[in-house]
């Protein structure tokens, strides 16, 4: 079994000092630090800075980025460069994403280890270009075609930006799978100060190479956490891969046995894995009689209404996501037996992580949807009264 | 002969023979490209180990299982873009796209073009059955005037494309035009396609007689390639904009070599360039 490897960043993708710095600048130093060293990108606002920092930077750290045809291009390309050996990233935000939605099926099914960072704006369509949304959150979960499971990644802050992109790339290596980095207008363009740390200080893992010989390796033959090995290109492995129905020789298998091993494969390689992926922050749950549940930008906003309501003596706590998908089910089940109820600020009003938290605590407790179309960030007030209601 | 005799395919140690029999029909010109292919393969020179294909979706892209080399069967018209990743992100290996005309030149013309432009060093084998096979005969963008397919019921009135033409005013180093008849000719262009520094391109004619032959009543796979025997005119160094292809069966066909020229190709680019603007700072790849 390949291991999983870990080691420490290579000193020349990272920018070791204190920085003044915006989010979308941050995630592009993460991705250097976590050793990406191939990104393929299409220019989209607000996400562009990401990849526009990427092409200044990787000339002298050593590495390529290439601005594709579209984004239908970059997400496959990225793949390429992922399959030849290399960490590879795309980055985009709503249009592009939605262009992309066939590759992420196809990353699922490969078993690509990749990041696609999405700098959410308002939708649908061409939307808000410019202004904050975080309605794509459904839409990587289950944008593409088929059975599969991805993790998704949302950061608050710039440092954040900077720290968790290096987790998306980990966990994208971890569990070959695509990982998004699930960013929103506000966080990739906010500036506030970044500190990144020397390089021997920051724990990256490594391809899981495998270590059989050719005549012995099989693409698809999963380890004991249901990750397979990840072949050498260009040294007589002479593997296939397809993104037909496949056995674990690569080969394709058109019948209903091989699609009912690999989908639950795909499916239960993040499940089944999901405690390792888990990531989430919590602020006074104990005791609380409701509890606001957010991520990203709308988490940070609701601190402010969490603040307001407990000067007025409410017991109030936060749970923030980090990690969106797998989403942490036991642990707000858990919350949900304790509660008077679980609010939920997100920019969409369809209410993209509201809906599972409904799901997952089955009418426990009171599920309160605080909605935004997005273009702005919540008014903390009206957090603060969803709040005080769900309180009464 | 007695019986139990020993065949040995010349070209067997190139072929995922553990996948055999393929799903190409008897008739279909795809094989013959393989076999070529597995002999340039064999002839160019390139360790094999450092040879990868990319396919895309439909018959020809399948190609890319059948052959024992590193091999990914990517989506459909998307294998350039993945090649792209592959080539950059690896630079020392040899990487070959095969797909079929519908695949590259229909859903994949954008990717098609721009790595034409960017004069990237792969080498692109496009076979031209003029039909989306796969999915039971529809039109391509390569289907002459008055071809009959089953969404042109009434024959077709677009124009078609001159695939030649088009890849080389992109900016390929190499492009060729060959036939599924033409088996000594077309290995070795393979063989100079799979050498060539920049973006080599072969076109080649093949018969699909399950669907484009038989529905447009053009007779038997053996009809085809005596028709590619009778009139084809080797035209090496041919103009590519005299070359197209706009009827059904027009009298004469140019194939051969129309370009072979020397430029840097990508990352041959890149790397100048990039030295040149960073100095030492830069940090060269791939060399």
């Amino acid at each position: 079994m390949a291991e999983i490897r870990y080691t420490t960043a290579d000193p020349k993708g990272v920018l070791t000092g204190v920085h003044y710095m915006d989010g979308n600048h941050a995630a592009c130093e993460g991705a250097l630090a976590a050793g990406c060293r191939f990104a393929a990108g299409y220019p989209i606002t607000p996400s562009t800075e990401v990849v526009e920092r990427f092409a200044a930077r990787i000339p002298t750290v050593g590495g390529v980025f290439i601005q594709m045809e579209d984004e239908i291009a970059s997400s496959i390309c990225l793949q390429g460069g992922a399959w030849a050996g290399l960490k590879a990233m795309t980055v985009t935000s709503g249009p592009g994403l939605s262009l992309m939605m066939e590759h992420i099926s196809l990353a699922a099914c490969l078993e690509t280890p990749c990041v696609f960072v999405d700098v959410q704006r308002g939708g649908p369509s061409t939307g808000l270009p410019t202004l904050p949304g975080q309605a794509d959150m459904q839409q990587v979960r289950w944008g593409a075609h088929g059975d599969y499971e991805i993790i998704a990644i949302a950061p608050s802050t710039v440092q954040e930006c900077f720290d968790f992109i290096i987790d998306a790339f980990n966990l994208a290596e971890m569990f070959r799978v695509p990982v998004f980095f699930m960013m929103d207008e506000c966080v990739g363009h906010m500036t506030e100060k970044l500190v990144i740390p020397k390089a021997e200080e920051i724990k990256v893992v490594e391809r899981r190479f495998t270590t059989k010989p050719p005549e012995e390796y099989l693409p698809y033959k999963p380890d004991e956490d249901l990750v397979p090995e990840f072949p050498y290109v260009g040294k007589g492995y002479k593997f296939h891969v397809t993104g037909l129905t496949h056995d674990e020789r690569g080969y394709p298998v058109i019948n209903a046995e091989a699609q009912h091993e690999m989908c639950w494969r795909l499916v239960n390689k993040i499940k089944k894995n999901a405690p390792k992926i888990w990531k989430y922050e919590e602020d006074q749950v104990e005791g609380a009689d409701v509890v606001v549940l957010s991520y990203g930008i709308s988490a940070r906003v609701s601190i402010k209404a969490i603040e307001m309501a407990r000067e007025k003596g409410v017991k109030v706590g936060l749970m923030r996501l980090i990690t969106v998908w797998p989403f942490p089910s036991p642990r707000v089940k858990e919350i949900a037996s304790n509660v008077k109820a679980i609010v939920v600020p997100e920019l969409n009003i369809r209410g993209q992580v509201a809906r599972e938290v409904e799901r997952v605590t089955a009418g426990t407790t009171n599920v309160v949807r605080v909605p935004h179309a997005g273009g702005t960030v919540h008014d903390p007030e009206v957090i603060l009264e969803a709040i005080m209601e769900a309180a009464k | 002969m007695s019986a139990d005799a020993k065949y040995e395919n010349p070209v067997e140690e190139f072929l995922r023979t553990d996948r055999l029999p393929h799903v190409w029909c008897s008739g279909c010109g795809i094989g013959t490209t393989v076999n070529c292919f597995a002999r340039a393969v064999k002839d160019c020179g390139i360790p094999l180990e450092e040879i990868a294909v990319v396919s895309g979706i439909g018959c020809t892209g399948r190609v890319a299982g059948y052959l024992k080399l590193d091999s990914v069967h990517t989506t459909h018209g998307r294998a350039i873009a993945f090649a792209t990743g592959l080539k950059l992100a690896k630079p020392d290996m040899h990487v070959v796209v095969y797909s079929g005309d519908g695949d590259l030149s229909g859903i994949g013309g954008n990717h098609l073009i721009h790595a034409a432009r960017r004069n990237l060093d792969i080498t692109v084998i496009l076979v031209n059955n003029l039909t989306y096979a796969m999915t039971g005969g529809q039109v391509t963008p390569t289907a002459p005037h008055e071809s009959i397919a089953t969404t042109t019921p009434y024959g077709v009135f677009e124009d078609n494309f001159n695939l030649p033409y088009l890849v080389a005013a992109c900016g390929a180093s190499y492009v060729a035009r060959w036939t599924a008849y033409h088996v000594v000719q077309l290995k070795k262009a393979m063989v100079e396609a799979l050498n060539k520094k920049g973006f080599s391109f072969i076109e080649i004619l093949a018969p699909c007689p399950t669907i484009y032959l038989r529905r447009n009543k053009l007779g038997a796979a053996t009809d085809e390639l005596k028709y590619y025997k009778e009139h084809c005119v080797i035209q090496n160094g041919a103009d590519p904009k005299d070359v197209g292809i706009d009827l059904l069966r027009p009298d004469k066909i140019i194939i051969g070599k129309f370009v072979d020229i020397d430029k840097p190709d990508y990352i041959t680019a890149m790397n100048e360039h990039l030295s040149k603007k960073l100095g030492d700072k830069y940090v060269p790849w791939g060399v």
